[in-house]
């Protein structure tokens, strides 16, 4: 009976025994799952508004305001459709893969700190949870692709297994650069170290708290993640696990209604998990670009909302920038390019801390 | 590889110049036209749905000479003749245009002798279902008294031409 | 019963049945997903287990990266099931005595605890007050570091024995140097020639 009594105090925060502990962790999911999915309904309005920009058109501009609730329609659309399941397919893993992306998408935010204090779990091995959160994304797109029995979504789950296995080795070579410098794996340990090291304190000018942060010392390092981010999210340029031209839509070719929906919002909600990543790792979380008056007024949760809608700005600019890259040239840029170029920098930048002795080292020395 | 190109490489200058030009045209006026909104400018030539048009006495023009159902390359026309009883005039009892067939070849306006049937400016006749779309007399009539004043410009916009 | 024994419960047996699975599945993919339930389970185990680290780590590298080729992999077998049951009772005293010998080691381990109690007191951390993955940093540089070398060496040598088994350069194969293409000028590929009417080249 204990253990149900603790559990009902920690998920909902009915104090029984007398501890109130907190406030209950389903009300707090709650918060974050809502704010999340409707952050995501405008986020997917933005890029069609910022793709039809570029391409000279409006964009979605007759529901609502400025279209501001198209995505709202598209749910709803999606919803009331009928979901269609080929003949042959194995049922279970195909409605299984959806909610798979979706929910492990989901599962990442449960880290990401977005003020400090403000995260559902701020636990010690913050990033290695990122990273196994999002390395996992990829069964979602083998099970869909193999589970759909058919030809174009098998092939698009073969290239997404292949692509995104290759993209994450690089991707761990830059987490552990940025893990160099900061000494801890707990994702406000890195945000907090960028505010207390770096050029700026170096330069005797601690106000331009934007030099501080690591996308300056570790600017390669920048580009390679921002690269690997948009492969292993199936990101155009590196989309080919749905290549319109070339496999209709790939693993969602038998995909409909509900089941996907639910793969674009898992997709999409990842893709903003990785912006989080970024704005983590290298553009200082919820640190205000300035520590002079105005700036430090406007809450934490704010600067990070904006530095994560300007790097997703910039994931969505990729699309309209850069073509579609060649299969071979994408496991060439990853195996040839940015593996040795990452581990490279590995141990450069460990020979530098080494050397002289800079380093957050967890706020230890 | 030269040390100019590993510069650009390293500074990513490709990139970065692609990036000021896609906001360039960011920025720019978009020439899309707001559709259900506005609309284009049609020219008064423009095949769009049919009508059957009457003179200004009320009188229905056409006259049954199957001309259009003669010349209709996709045999879209169906025209029953014979005489109206009041008065004998030689009348269609039936006029059917499917439209599923139709081509929008403008052939039957041409044949017409006395411009009863008219393909008028509008192109917005989509329907649900395809039985809605074999259009009757009746249904070509109402078009015809809907569209006249439009058509009749057009016509007039169009006749020194021919 | 407390929350950790209630979950330890939940994983153990979640784990044990998706083992099971994993032997009796029908269709080798979902003998694979079941594999990967069963390392899901394992690493919540770890969880409780206070090696947070060794769990993560176990979702990075079994689930992320080797269950997935291993998938990759089945996924393109066009397995015949009917021949594949034809020799099953041919290997099956085999596999029995496997599974004896396996069921026996497993008993020695567990018996050892109830033979020699001072056994788990060497399974306790090294370290108290120091974190996870800072213990295992620690003991595995210092303590356990050429082993650790070694296993890297051997990982290494496995991979490089790989490559080459199936690296084949063949000559007459024209290859691309995107570098090269990219940084290419008019000039140096180009040549006008002005013709004379008449004459050729």
């Amino acid at each position: 009976m204990d253990f149900i009594l603790a559990a009902l105090d920690y998920l909902l925060g009915i104090p029984v025994l007398g501890w109130g502990m907190q406030v209950g962790f389903v009300y707090k999911a709650l918060l974050l799952l809502v704010s999340l999915l409707v952050f995501t309904a405008f986020i997917l309005l933005a890029e069609r508004k910022i793709w039809a920009a570029v391409q000279m058109r409006r964009g979605p501009n007759v529901v609502g305001p400025f279209g501001l609730l198209q995505s709202f329609a598209d749910l709803i659309k999606f919803a009331l459709k009928e979901p269609i399941i080929p003949g042959g397919a194995d049922k279970i893993l195909f409605l299984l893969a959806p909610l798979l992306t979706a929910t492990l998408a989901l599962t990442g935010w449960v880290v990401v700190p977005l003020e400090p204090g403000l995260a559902i779990a701020d636990i010690n091995l913050g990033i290695l949870y990122l990273l196994a959160i999002s390395s996992l994304g990829v069964y979602g797109v083998i099970i869909g692709g193999w589970a759909s029995n058919s030809k174009y979504p098998f092939l698009g789950s073969l290239r997404a297994a292949a692509q995104m296995v290759s993209y994450e080795v690089s991707i761990g070579l830059v987490i552990i650069t940025v893990l160099l410098c900061v000494g801890s794996l707990n994702l406000s340990d890195i945000v907090t170290a960028q505010q207390e090291m770096g050029l700026a304190n170096m330069i005797g000018l601690p106000q331009l708290t934007f030099l501080n942060w690591f996308w300056l010392p570790l600017f390669p390092m920048f580009v390679i993640f921002y690269i690997s981010a948009l492969a292993e999210t199936n990101r155009p340029p590196f989309d080919f696990a749905e290549g319109e031209s070339e496999l209709v839509a790939g693993f969602m070719t038998e995909y409909s209604a509900t089941p996907y929906m639910l793969f674009m919002l898992g997709e999409y909600i990842s893709i903003l998990l990785m912006c989080a990543m970024i704005t983590i790792l290298f553009l200082g979380g919820w640190t205000s670009p300035i520590d002079l008056l105005p700036f430090i007024w406007i809450p934490g949760v704010v600067w990070f909302v904006v530095k994560l809608s300007l790097v997703f700005f910039m994931f969505a600019m990729a699309k309209t920038i850069v073509p579609r890259y060649r299969y071979d040239q994408l496991m060439r840029i990853g195996w040839k390019l940015f593996l040795p170029l990452s581990f490279g920098m590995v141990i450069i930048v460990a020979f530098v801390l080494q050397l002289t002795g800079c380093g957050w080292h967890g706020g230890m020395a | 590889m030269r040390a100019t190109q590993l510069v650009n490489i390293l500074l990513l200058t490709e990139l970065v110049r692609a990036f000021g030009l896609t906001m360039r045209y960011f920025f720019s006026p978009k020439p899309t036209i707001n559709y259900p909104f506005e609309k284009g400018h049609a020219s008064p030539r423009f095949r769009g749905e049919h009508a059957l048009r009457r003179y200004p006495n009320g009188e229905e023009r056409c006259i049954a000479c199957k001309l259009c159902e003669a010349i209709c390359p996709a045999q879209a026309i169906t025209i029953e003749a014979g005489p109206r009883q009041n008065d004998g005039t030689r009348r269609t009892t039936r006029y059917d245009i499917d439209m599923v067939k139709c081509i929008y070849c403008g052939f039957c306006q041409e044949a017409c002798p006395v411009d009863a049937i008219v393909e008028g400016p509008n192109f917005e006749f989509a329907t649900e279902t395809r039985e809605e779309l074999y259009f009757s007399k009746e249904k070509l009539l109402a078009n015809g008294d809907r569209w006249e004043r439009e058509i009749a410009a057009n016509l007039s916009a169009d006749a020194p031409y021919r | 019963m407390t929350l950790p024994l209630f979950f330890f419960y939940l994983f153990a047996i979640i784990a044990v049945g998706s083992a099971f699975m994993v032997i009796s599945a029908k269709n080798p993919v979902h003998a694979v997903l079941f594999l990967i339930l069963t390392f899901f389970n394992a690493s919540g185990l770890f969880m409780l287990a206070g090696a947070e680290f060794l769990a993560l780590i176990l979702i990075v590298v079994y689930v992320g990266a080797v269950a997935v080729l291993f998938l990759f992999v089945v996924m393109m077998l066009d397995v015949d099931f009917a021949s594949l049951r034809q020799g099953f009772l041919q290997h099956a005293p085999i596999g029995v005595v496997v599974g004896i010998i396996f069921l026996l080691e497993l008993l020695m381990v567990a018996g050892s605890f109830v033979v020699s109690p001072e056994v788990t007191s060497a399974a306790v951390l090294p370290m108290d007050g120091v974190d996870n993955i800072r213990a295992i940093g620690q003991v595995l540089y210092t303590r356990y570091v050429f082993l650790f070398q070694s296993a890297a060496a051997v990982l290494l040598v496995a991979m490089i024995g790989a490559i080459v088994l199936t690296l084949r350069h063949k000559s007459n194969v024209k290859r691309q140097d995107p570098i090269k293409q990219v940084g290419r000028r008019p000039s140096e590929t180009l040549e006008v020639v002005k013709v004379k009417s008449g004459q050729g080249l």
